[in-house]
């Protein structure tokens, strides 16, 4: 089991620039296209090194989604990169048909993911992305964690053949895995083991699971944390163990409940293993500015939503439903 | 009367691509009409107007030595490349493919029926030979063009060229317009846009239900060469090729726009530059007429056994 320390902060939209670099020297075949926001998502690595292999498309982020569809039938591993309220709501037709349906190699980096975008406000901050990607057919979608998983999570996703979408975000946030922490396109990573109650996140919200199963702790509840950072196809099966085992489950995501990853647990265990589930996430509302960190606390997004979560979810558990009540959640609403 | 009432033949020919005498693709443009027909009455729904429209087009680009392919190596690596934007027209497209000798003819008989791989829009998932891409969302098809466009001249250097075929109707979407806007940046000279200018959408004339002119100017505005040409004169329309693969040659460093000048239907006098025969296909009655008109050897009503 990876033991985790604080490595520093960086932006997950650090480690897509980076990756795409590394696929640029393994790939000859690699083009990136931008969508005039390239060193805002960091593609701009890639353009100042591999300046033949990417193209300028302007703001057109329906023409740009359409044209990586005519480079991936003519052989080449196109990336497009925007903020995620861009390349996954403007261009969704040109996703589904073009890309999905066309079922052909092109990927895409939604930046700006989540409400941690922070004083750029409700219009930039994808919450809703997920759910969009997710339904797609053919689509492969992955969350990581932090800037080393996203670097791989990048590599990864041009390395497999398919139309894939890699979701990061602006702020700086926690930085805690290496090089040697296991990462495969596909597979959950059990991040802390426990049987108490098992805590299934993505993105930056791992990281807060990771400190609430430490408080949980502190009141001997060992909380087993799955970084499920690959979407679409989930793990099913590491998903299903942790339920059967833990017979509690949260899910914690940077997102819209409705639809999101938490949304995607319950679809799985619904039908292989029903046990009570706590969604931790975005309540139907839009974001605004403020600061990342202040943001996430006035939505709900910490660790100790997180912690709240899993006590009412064991309670769940242990009293039926009759135990909901005695829980305060000031949050609550569904 | 019932479809199954007509004697529904498809003539065997198959047509090799080079130069010919605009004459030789008066036969050619028929028999594409002839199978449209057949098609659409035996599929009983489909899109009649806008194939009868493109046939004449489809001829000389396919049959006429422009568009480079091999129909016994469909994904031949030095092939031209031939997107249908308008990918409701895609009963043009079959015929033309089955004509050329990329799949057997007698597949036409399947159109728009479970299973066939000649899905009632293109859908490359079915891997019918000769089909680029899936189209049917209206403007995507000319984006994936410029894609291909680019790859060719600007990754891999070649001589390749990309076709596409957008509807009128169809440059009412806004995407279309970054398309052409890309294609004029990266001066894709290897690229062929053609226009279906017919007039005629579902809901009416182009011009009354959004206008999209003057259309000349606006390409022009982009940055492309603009020609025009009666989409049904066979000699025009070789023009018109001819002078894209030339300025293609020249390297220009411009795209070409061909404002093909249609009628939607034509070929069957009573579909002719009517917009109610966008989306519907004929009645077995309609089409036993146009068959007639379109001097189908084979055409005729035959008994069928009630039961």
């Amino acid at each position: 089991m990876p033991e985790f320390q604080l490595l520093g902060h960086r932006p997950t939209r650090q480690g897509f620039g980076e990756g795409l670099v590394v696929l640029g020297e393994r790939y000859d075949n690699v083009v990136v296209l931008g969508g005039d926001i390239t060193e805002s998502v960091m593609t701009s690595f890639f353009r100042d090194r591999f300046p033949d292999r990417f193209f300028s498309i302007g703001v057109a982020e329906q023409n740009a989604t359409t044209i990586a569809v005519g480079l991936a039938l003519s052989g080449k591993i196109p990336f497009f990169a925007s903020y995620g309220t861009f390349c996954a709501f403007r261009n969704a037709d040109q996703l589904r048909i073009s890309v999905c349906y066309n079922n052909v190699n092109v990927k895409i980096g939604g930046g700006h993911a989540g409400i941690s975008v922070g004083p750029d406000g409700a219009t930039h901050q994808a919450l809703e992305d997920i759910a969009i990607i997710r339904s797609l057919p053919n689509m492969t979608l992955v969350v990581p964690c932090d800037y080393m998983e996203t670097k791989k999570a990048t590599i990864a996703i041009g390395e497999i053949w398919g139309p894939a979408y890699v979701r990061f975000g602006r702020a700086n946030v926690p930085w805690f895995t290496t090089e040697e922490t296991p990462f495969r396109l596909g597979r959950a990573e059990v991040f802390r083991d426990g049987s108490d109650v098992a805590i299934i996140a993505c993105g930056a919200m791992v990281w807060q699971a990771l400190l609430a199963a430490d408080m949980l702790a502190k009141r001997g509840i060992r909380a087993r944390v799955i970084n499920n950072h690959t979407i679409k196809p989930m793990d099913i099966e590491t998903i299903v163990t942790a339920a059967r085992e833990c017979g509690a489950v949260v899910t914690a995501e940077e997102h819209q409940i409705h639809g999101g990853m938490g949304s995607a647990v319950a679809e799985v265990l619904a039908k292989n293993c029903p046990v009570p589930i706590e969604l931790v996430g975005v309540r139907d509302t839009f974001g605004g500015s403020g600061d990342p960190e202040e943001l996430m606390e006035k939505f709900g997004l910490t660790w100790k939503e997180i912690y709240t979560a899993a006590l009412i979810a064991m309670e769940r558990r242990d009293k039926g439903s009759a135990g909901v009540r005695r829980v305060t959640d000031p949050y609550r609403t569904h | 009367m019932k479809a199954e009432n007509l004697r529904i033949v498809f003539s065997p020919t198959v047509y090799e691509n080079r130069r010919r005498h605009p004459e030789e693709f008066v036969e050619i443009a028929r028999e594409i009409r002839r199978d449209i027909i057949k098609m659409l009455v035996l599929a009983g729904s489909g899109h009649s107007g806008g194939p009868l429209g493109t046939a004449d087009i489809h001829a000389v680009l396919f049959f006429g030595g422009y568009l480079r392919y091999r129909p016994k190596d469909p994904w031949w690596s030095g092939r031209d490349r031939y997107v249908l934007s308008a990918g409701h027209l895609c009963p043009v497209l079959y015929s033309t493919l089955a004509r050329a000798g990329f799949f057997p003819i007698e597949e036409l008989r399947t159109l728009r029926k479970y299973g066939s791989r000649l899905q009632g829009h293109p859908g490359r998932d079915m891997g019918l030979p000769g089909i680029e891409t899936s189209t049917a969302s209206l403007g995507q098809g000319i984006s994936i063009a410029v894609g291909m466009a680019l790859s060719d001249k600007w990754l891999d250097k070649n001589d390749r060229r990309v076709f596409a075929l957008t509807g009128d109707g169809e440059l009412q979407e806004g995407s279309v317009w970054e398309a052409a806007m890309a294609a004029a940046h990266y001066r894709l000279d290897n690229l062929c846009w053609i226009v279906d200018n017919n007039d005629c959408q579902i809901d009416g004339r182009v011009h009354d239900v959004m206008s999209i002119y003057p259309l000349d100017k606006k390409f022009e505005a982009f940055g492309f060469t603009v020609l025009h040409c009666d989409g049904h004169n066979y000699a025009e329309l070789m023009a018109c090729f001819d002078q894209f693969l030339e300025n293609h040659r020249r390297g220009i460093g411009k795209p070409t726009a061909i404002i093909a000048h249609t009628k939607m239907g034509r070929g069957v006098s009573f579909m002719e530059d009517d917009y109610r025969w966008h989306g519907k296909p004929p009645t077995p009655e309609q089409a036993l007429r146009a068959l007639q008109e379109l001097e189908d050897p084979y055409i005729a009503v035959v008994e069928t056994t009630e039961t």
